[in-house]
């Protein structure tokens, strides 16, 4: 390994100067020995983490190297490096273009209405069951409520299919029956956004439940103590005990998922997609993936991904830096 | 227990709403995958004409007896099976050593290795420059590339390493190296075995991916010989249902797909939903691992 002894060279332990790439142990015998001696020691640690390593390297610093593609017109018998420069024309054609305000439009609604509908109910359900003394119907709730989780995106789009038929589905026999017209659900780019975001609260509801249910066992007894022998209702207790305990990781998720606003996933919206809400369920990885692999414009579909994910990037930094000046609470 | 009433109107009736509440919970998460449970063994003109709410009706095996016929589904089958036992393997083979590798504080450029991967879950070259290159590397329509395939998962990874800096004391590796313990030794032969319970969640987390994924298959497939069930299962269920409501000649072929689609559905998710009670608590326990920083 050259890195190895350069590094061992140029870095010789003790002086108590270097921090971010070598951490000694506090005390003990690792702190006193040279970093050469630290690396002979560890290689076999090494070892351990090298499949990881190449693997990262190949697979997820490999297509990096692809990114270049955003600033060129991509021709596969040319390949990468011969294929003509074009600088900001794929970026500028983007934005140009009427899919751009349309794209972003949908993702963000998308991202804002998922965010706000999902956020308060996992808080509501894990302080509802803190309440259940039943010990056997709270599991029951919860182990129920934790299952949607698992099911596959594949099944839970067709049971949206199912349900919302226009000819057969649950919903529409009891709009029938009430007297309403039946409604094509699946072609209506409205009621896309309201089945897309309500059947993602029903999948990750319990699940996103357990970190909340969590602070609220941590919460202590003598506070609720307290507030009993002052007279608070349950109600109360709730307002001005557990909702303050909660609230470091209610801040912090809340800002943390304000961070993904602009990624919102692929794999449900083209399932759900169709030409007839196709206004409303075209989203930048959808949009991403149309032209990229079914049209194959791979430099233009590389730009509109490169440009989201610089968004991305810039939004998670940001939020971070906002999450550690109001919480002291960063995600790395 | 904990929470006792009080004689208090007010804290009566709360109790009262509350448990409405929780009981409404209940009912809404499982109520769709029961009606299809239901649905799926009662007569299909009984189902598609809504008579079938709280009880099968006119029960049937019709459609199962419908399904077991459809060789796709059964490819498909027996392609996920592979995909999840291999790809699970091979990301454990990936994530454990290394989450492990980096849960050791004194090792020398731990940060920098944190960094290499941290790096990735924020920048990534997206869909086309992966494809490029997965089509370079020969690897796209083969078996191996729906093994690989995110191989490594940060968050997979983040969670290894913090049970492992929580839960491996360095005095217990400092006594095994006095011992004679090879670094290898210290990791297969003490490490492992008393952490078993971050392997279980791994298996749990990683299978689960494989098992319900599409995407991968969508991108780096090409014959429907080597499609994994979900994406079977998206072509037969989801494909064209749109014109068939549409369109009067699709409807003798969705009236077909009626009768069997509840079944497949049900033979889909099964195997997940039957390790489902006995693993949960693995499920819950990582996302406590995850919740402590390390």
């Amino acid at each position: 390994m050259m890195t190895t002894k350069i590094a061992g060279r140029r870095r010789p332990l003790g002086g108590g100067s270097q921090k971010s790439w070598f951490s000694p142990g506090k005390g003990g015998s690792a702190g006193q020995i040279s970093l050469r001696t630290g690396i002979k020691r560890h290689w076999q640690i090494y070892i351990l983490v090298l499949p990881a390593v190449l693997y990262t390297v190949v697979f997820a610093y490999g297509p990096l190297y692809g990114l270049v593609l955003a600033f060129k017109d991509y021709r596969p018998y040319l390949g990468y490096l011969e294929s003509p420069f074009v600088g900001w024309k794929h970026f500028i054609r983007f934005f140009r273009s009427n899919k751009f305000e349309q794209v972003i439009a949908n993702t963000l609604i998308l991202s804002f209405y998922q965010l706000l509908a999902g956020f308060p109910l996992p808080i509501i359900l894990a302080l509802c069951l803190n309440y259940i003394p039943s010990r056997p119907f709270k599991k029951l709730v919860q182990n129920i409520t934790y299952a949607p989780y698992f099911v596959s995106t594949v099944v839970v789009v067709s049971m949206l299919s199912i349900f919302f038929s226009q000819s057969t589905g649950m919903v529409n026999n009891i709009r029938e029956a009430l007297g309403l017209g039946r409604r094509l659900y699946m072609g209506s780019p409205t009621a896309f956004r309201h089945m897309y975001v309500w059947s993602g609260v029903w999948q990750s509801m319990g699940w996103n439940s357990i970190i909340y249910f969590a602070g609220l066992s941590s919460v202590d007894e003598t506070l609720h103590e307290a507030a009993r022998v002052d007279g608070a209702s349950i109600f109360q207790r709730i307002l001005y005990v557990d909702l303050p305990m909660l609230k470091p990781t209610i801040v912090t998720l809340f800002i943390l998922n304000t961070g993904k606003l602009m990624s919102v996933g692929f794999e449900k919206a083209y399932l759900m997609q169709n030409s007839l809400n196709i206004g409303a369920s075209e989203i930048i990885s959808t949009y991403v993936y149309s032209i990229g692999m079914l049209e194959q414009q791979y430099s233009y579909s590389t730009a509109i991904n490169l440009f989201n994910s610089v968004i991305n990037l810039i939004m998670v930094l940001t939020v971070n830096y906002i999450s550690q000046k109001l919480s002291e609470t960063s995600i790395w | 227990m904990k929470h006792r009433h009080s004689g208090n109107t007010s804290d009566k009736i709360f109790m009262i709403v509350n448990h409405l509440l929780a009981f409404l919970f209940l009912v809404i998460c499982l109520y769709p995958m029961y009606f299809i449970l239901i649905a799926s063994v009662s007569n299909v003109g009984m189902v598609t004409g809504g008579e079938v709410f709280l009880l099968p009706k006119g029960l049937t095996t019709a459609g199962y007896r419908m399904l077991m016929e459809k060789k796709e589904i059964w490819v498909g089958y027996k392609n996920t099976i592979l995909y999840t036992l291999f790809g699970t393997m091979f990301n454990l083979a990936l994530t454990i050593p290394a989450g492990y590798a980096l849960s050791i504080r004194t090792l020398p450029f731990r940060r920098g290795l944190n960094f290499l991967f941290l790096v990735t879950m924020f920048i990534s070259g997206g869909m086309i420059p992966t494809y490029l290159l997965v089509n370079h590397l020969r690897l796209v329509n083969t078996f191996a590339v729906m093994v690989i395939i995110g191989g490594v998962n940060v968050w997979n990874l983040t969670l290894c390493r913090n049970f492992f800096s929580t839960n491996i004391p360095a005095e217990l590796r400092d006594a095994a190296r006095i011992d004679g313990s090879s670094e290898f030794g210290i990791f297969f032969k003490i490490v492992l075995p008393i952490s078993k319970a971050i392997v279980a969640v791994m298996v749990l987390y990683f299978a689960v991916s494989h098992w319900n994924g599409y995407h991968n298959a969508l991108i780096y497939l090409r014959e429907e010989a080597k499609y994994p069930l979900q994406l079977v299962l998206r072509n037969l269920l989801l494909q064209n249902t749109l014109s068939s409501e549409t369109d009067a000649a699709g409807m003798s072929r969705l009236m077909d797909l009626q009768s069997m689609k509840y079944g497949v559905i049900v033979v889909a998710s099964l195997p997940v939903m039957i390790l489902y009670p006995f693993v949960q608590r693995y499920f819950v326990k990582g996302v406590m691992v995850g919740s402590v920083k390390g």
